[in-house]
């Protein structure tokens, strides 16, 4: 009764992503006693914790689009990092009106980040298109993005760094006002919370879900494959815009090299992590954003552990590694043929 | 050992999860001679056959070869060609990017200091394929021959890896009549040089033309093996169905009288088609009414249908539903007019192996009604729980992943998937292939109650009893082309089969 | 009869491709010797130039060619790349290691990539891009955790490598009239010989053979007794063996290591052999025509560095156009002759 239990929860799709985020947070605890102290310093609110919950924002934004990407059509979006690049790029240099550094804007920030989504969108469209409609593997296609956006967002700035140095612009990658939480967090949940009604309020979810399991029957029952494949890289393409604008808020400018620089292994990680099966079909969207706050936990721990910015994909290739060694079918086969064998003998010693 | 036989299985029995596919079956086969295994889908021929060449394991018997004193077992079909035993498949398993040559020699060419000896490689496949009448330049690329030159070169292949027993799996299945012949032709000559065939397949024709003897199979049981010459071919046909026959005939007495109300059309198709599958065709279809397509396999049954769903858009002609003119370019068109179909391959096109029971069976519905109109969850349930429960569906619960089902279960819960959008027009493309018997039954009692009830049903199978039981008209396919419907009055086991055949008086 | 209308288009398309892509390369570069007369385009050293800076890129890019025919792929070469430059010049300049060994080390860095990754792709069946991904994570990272600053290799053999020239019968005349042969360093000596050795394996080997099978079907493959799972792991051992080569001769022309060498080289590299009549589907690949695919490569990029005002950026920009360009085209062939059956 009590096996049956146990092994319940252990099946149960947020497991992994669940204990992973727990040792991650334990190690910290152990390591810095004060991980989760959270004070208030100059208004606003500070501790390690927050520091995590903050920095992972950009990567839960992406991480949501990488699954559903994912789910849909059983390959990765690598070209995450580099839109958010472009969406960056466009809107700052529209900000500026083509300075290298401003006080004040140029141009509308309506129009700049509409016009920053609208370049992601076509991204997303771009690699869509390859994807859904060309048949090509998703990380073949996304790989030409991959290379070429950031040089074309090198060409958007003209190869400098656009300052913007206009106090509204920080906001999203600061804070508003007096709040004292900082607000990339509230992009991060806005996003996921509108994500999470699309799916919720409409057929969304299983359409994804189907077209990933099986485009040849998802067709025949009358969904469009095409269609639906496309959307998704849309969707990843326009969140990764998003990602780009607060993180080029943050810095308050549009560095073309290194926004979004390696970010796109981290929401692959993110969305392995949560317990999705790389290989496309059901996904958990919770699973995802778990995910990527245990890849920041683990980033900032490292960083902690004096890594240099430049070494921690070292640490998260061998986890990838891990995971997909994990999930795959002929690992899973052998530990299966372990099993057996113990309760062959087991069962032969009771006789 | 008697001698002559080159291959002896004994007392073979192989269960699936339960299922008993093989039950202490015999096969015996011959040098030089051509043996068939027939059966119905199902009867456990395409079973033996792996469970020899080592793709299955098998729990009791044994396989004995001759020439070596010890029964053998085969791992891998290499382990089998190893042993003899050569396998050419319906998809032909060589690969389209390598020449011919490569293709009969990948894996032992000839070398000349290490290297390849393309020369001589070439050289011994020209004068292989010469040996066996196979025209085709050995430089040739695979993909730029022809299905039956592929199946020949296959062929070519094991003959030169000095097989002893070749096995041809429905070999025929996608060859035009010349090319049957030739391929005859070919198996003859292998006879006669010693080769042990055993040939599968669902023509009976081919069956007289070429073969020596013939083992039945049913139901996963040996019936028997009997000498071609003495065995009638309709005697062979009551062999492979056996006594099941009798018991089902009647299902469709008690529906039969109620159908003489005027025909009220629900697809009427004039000049439909599809390039390179089903040549333009007329076909109406009434409400109430069971139509049956017969043909063989690959005489474009599935094509046709495909091409009134939309699911291979068709090229050209028209389609009226319930009497109005419709342009369908996808399946959702088609479902979106009261059309709704099964397909052939349940397992490819069919389900949708991760999601759950529930999730497979309200899809389409969801799918017709559009992503911003989403089941809500009571709706579904209560959907699932209707369908699980008129079907008879046996899983775990609604939330049960389809793939877990068995596959007659797995085939309800399609068919309730299609029910539930409550459609006018249902077509049913082999529902009862591979399901036990029961199930069968159970499905075709369904088609018959839901014609009663005033659907119009399409129903395709390849066993000609099965549409004798369901169906109120047949139309007969031949070579990716509609030639001929037969009327309730002409529907019988002979009628059929002279159609098919088409005016062959065999 | 009908059966062969078809067959002729389908013999055409890889072929085709091939020819599309030599006649780009001669029309690209007699463009350039038009354009860019002035500039010394024409000169014969331009033309060895291609070799000269790219040799490493050849190699790498066979490497491609191989995992790619059985229709996989390795986007770790770039950081491979980056990782053995850097090792060697740490070795050599910090740990005072011997050439020799220095480079074996290289060489063995290479291999043990390849011995992971394809153990990881062929026994566990994992996707090679995910793999290789994380291939080249580890590799950048761990270039980082050796240095963080570019270490120079001062090296008097190294450099003695490096500067060695084969002149060639053949030059041009500078203004004064004064002759200068053209050279090649021993690096594309190395390049055109690997590239030698693998266009004879593919085709002559059964390895090669086997490539081309498992890329073409994989399931009929393993039916006709191949051992599919021993040959991919094989290849990927040779693909890894030839980025850490490649890799050997990048840092004999940078003489240098730090962290963002050779950053989208994968990129190139799978370019290359895509224009080069790789296809990305498996099957169909030749390292002739991938050394096509570098040349293009390399004219792009001497092309704009001899306009001079484009930004280093367009070169990246146009090859992934050109990539795009031929994915579609592949696309489209694979999706006729799919029509076609």
């Amino acid at each position: 009764m009590n096996k049956s239990k146990l092994k319940k929860i252990t099946s149960a799709r947020l497991f992994l992503p669940i204990v992973c985020l727990i040792a991650v947070l334990l190690l910290n605890v152990i390591k810095t006693p004060d991980f989760f102290n959270v004070s208030i310093r100059n208004g606003v609110l500070y501790g390690y914790i927050i520091d995590v919950i903050n920095r992972a924002s950009e990567l839960v934004i992406l991480a949501i689009g990488m699954t559903l990407v994912t789910a849909a059509s059983g390959g990765q979006d690598i070209s995450v990092g580099a839109i958010m690049a472009v969406a960056a790029a466009v809107c700052c240099q529209i900000l500026s009106g083509g300075q290298v550094s401003v006080n004040e804007y140029q141009n509308s920030i309506i129009i700049a980040v509409i016009a920053a989504l609208l370049a992601s969108a076509l991204c997303g469209a771009f690699n869509g298109f390859l994807v859904a409609r060309l048949n090509i593997q998703p990380m073949v296609a996304t790989l030409i993005l991959y290379t070429a956006g950031r040089g074309i967002a090198q060409l958007v700035t003209n190869g400098q760094i656009t300052y913007i140095r206009v106090d509204s612009f920080k906001m999203a990658g600061g804070y508003i006002g007096k709040c004292p939480i900082p607000t990339p967090i509230f992009f991060a949940i806005i996003t996921v919370l509108i994500v999470y009604l699309i799916l919720k309020k409409t057929a969304l979810g299983l359409y994804i879900e189907s077209v990933g399991i099986n485009g040849k029957a998802a067709r025949l029952v009358g969904l469009n494959s095409t269609m639906i494949k496309f959307l998704t890289y849309v969707i990843c393409g326009v969140l990764a815009g998003i990602a780009g604008i607060v993180a080029s808020s943050r810095i308050y400018s549009a560095d073309a090299n290194n926004i979004g620089l390696n970010l796109e292994m981290d929401a692959i990680l993110a969305v392995a992590l949560g317990g999705n099966f790389l290989g496309g079909g059901k996904f958990s969207l919770i699973g995802s954003v778990i995910g990527a706050y245990t890849i920041q936990a683990l980033t900032t721990t490292l960083y902690a552990m004096n890594v240099k910015a430049d070494q921690l994909p070292v640490y998260k290739a061998i986890v990838v590694v891990i995971i997909v060694t994990l999930q795959s079918d002929v690992f899973k086969k052998y530990i299966a043929g372990l099993k057996a064998k113990k309760s062959v003998a087991v069962e032969g010693g009771q006789k | 050992m008697e001698q002559n036989v080159v291959l002896e299985m004994r007392d073979i029995s192989k269960n699936f999860t339960g299922v008993r596919a093989l039950s202490h079956v015999d096969f015996t086969l011959r040098k030089g001679e051509i043996h068939a295994l027939m059966g119905e889908n199902g009867a456990g021929k395409s079973t033996l056959i792996k469970v020899l060449t080592g793709v299955h394991e098998f729990e009791s018997g044994s396989i004995h070869m001759a020439g070596n004193s010890n029964a053998i077992v085969n791992h891998s079909p290499q382990e089998a060609q190893a042993n003899g035993i050569s396998t050419v498949y319906q998809e032909v398993n060589l690969c389209p990017n390598l020449t011919v040559a490569e293709n009969l020699f990948i894996g032992r060419e000839p070398r000349k200091m290490g290297m390849i000896d393309w020369k001589q490689m070439n050289e011994r496949s020209g004068k292989l394929l010469e040996s066996l009448d196979i025209h085709v330049p050995p430089t040739q690329m695979l993909e730029e021959c022809s299905i039956a030159i592929q199946q020949m070169i296959a062929i070519a292949r094991a003959v030169d890896m000095k097989c002893r027993v070749l096995i041809l799996d429905e070999p025929t299945s996608s060859l035009d009549d010349d090319e049957v012949e030739k391929l005859f032709v070919l198996m003859r000559r292998l006879r006669d040089e010693g080769v042990g065939i055993i040939f599968v397949t669902h023509f009976l024709e081919q069956v007289y033309a070429v073969c020596d003897r013939i083992t039945v199979l049913r139901n996963g049981e040996l019936v028997g093996e009997y000498e071609t010459k003495d065995l009638p071919r309709v005697m062979l046909v009551a062999k492979m169905m056996g006594k099941d026959f009798d018991d089902l005939a009647d299902i469709k007495g008690e529906h039969k009288d109620k159908k003489k109300t005027k025909p009220e059309p629900v697809i009427e198709a004039k000049g439909i088609s599809h390039k390179g599958t089903i040549k333009p065709f007329d076909l109406t279809i009434n409400k109430g009414e069971v139509i049956g397509l017969t043909g063989l396999l690959g005489s474009g049954r599935s094509e046709l249908v495909r091409a009134i769903y939309g699911a291979d858009k068709a090229e050209t002609g028209t389609l009226k539903v319930k009497g109005k003119e419709a342009k369908i370019n996808s399946p959702l068109d088609a479902m979106k007019l009261g059309m709704a179909y099964l397909p052939e391959d349940r397992k490819a096109e069919g389900i949708i192996a991760d999601l759950s029971v529930r999730e497979n069976i309200i899809i389409a519905l969801q799918a017709k009604r559009g992503m911003f109109h989403p089941l809500s969850k009571k709706e579904m349930e209560e959907a699932a729980d209707k369908y699980i429960k008129l079907l008879q569906i046996k899983t775990a619960s609604r939330e049960t992943p389809i793939k877990s089902l068995s596959g007659g279960n797995q085939q309800k819960v399609i068919l309730g998937r299609w029910l539930l959008t409550n459609p006018d027009y249902l077509i049913l493309d082999e529902p009862t292939r591979g399901i036990d018997i029961g199930t069968k039954t159970e499905i075709q009692k369904l088609v018959l109650d839901l014609a009663d009830q005033g659907m119009a049903v399409t129903f395709i199978s390849s066993e000609v009893e099965e549409m004798l039981r369901t169906c109120s008209r047949m139309a007969v396919l031949r070579d990716g082309q509609k030639v001929g419907e037969l009327e309730e009055d002409e529907l019988s086991q002979s009628g059929v089969m002279k159609a098919i055949a088409g005016g062959d008086d065999k | 009869m009908k059966a062969n209308g078809m067959q002729k288009k389908k013999m055409t398309g890889n072929g085709f491709l091939l020819l599309i892509t030599i006649a780009l390369f001669a029309v690209m570069y007699i463009a350039g010797m038009i354009i860019f007369a002035d500039k010394g385009f024409a000169k014969p050293q331009m033309f060895l130039n291609l070799f000269v800076s790219n040799a490493g890129l050849l190699v790498i890019a066979c490497g491609l060619t191989i995992v790619m025919i059985t229709g996989g792929i390795d986007i770790s070469v770039g950081s491979v790349t980056a990782l053995i430059c850097m090792v060697l010049a740490d070795l050599m300049e910090n740990k005072g290691v011997n050439t020799y060994v220095a480079v074996l080390v290289a060489l063995l860095i290479g291999v043990a990539f390849g011995v992971v990754q394809g153990f990881l792709v062929a026994y566990l069946d994992i996707q090679p891009f995910i793999v290789t991904l994380a291939g080249m994570f580890f590799g950048r990272g761990m270039t980082a955790i050796i240095s963080t600053d570019m270490i120079s290799i001062k090296n008097e053999l190294f450099l003695k490598w490096a500067n060695f020239r084969f002149y060639m019968p053949f030059g041009s005349t500078n203004k004064k009239g004064k002759f200068i042969p053209a050279y090649i360093p021993p690096t594309v000596v190395i390049a055109v010989i690997v590239v030698i050795i693998i266009a004879v394996l593919l085709k002559y080997r059964k390895f090669g053979r086997k490539l081309y099978a498992i890329g073409g079907n994989r399931q009929s493959a393993l039916m006709m007794g191949l051992n599919v799972k021993r040959t991919m792991f094989q290849a990927y051992v040779l693909d890894g063996f030839l980025a850490g080569l490649g890799g050997f001769l990048f840092c004999l022309n940078s003489c240098a290591g730090f962290v963002e060498q050779a950053k989208g080289l994968e990129m190139d590299a799978i370019s290359s052999a895509v224009i080069g009549g790789t296809l990305l589907s498996g099957g169909v690949g030749t390292p002739i025509g991938t050394l096509f695919g570098v040349l293009i490569k390399g004219t792009i990029s001497s092309l704009i560095t001899t306009q001079g005002t484009l930004s280093s950026w367009w070169v990246r920009i146009i090859l992934s156009l050109l990539l795009c360009f031929f994915i579609v085209i592949q696309s489209v062939i694979a999706s006729m002759k799919k029509k076609a059956k």
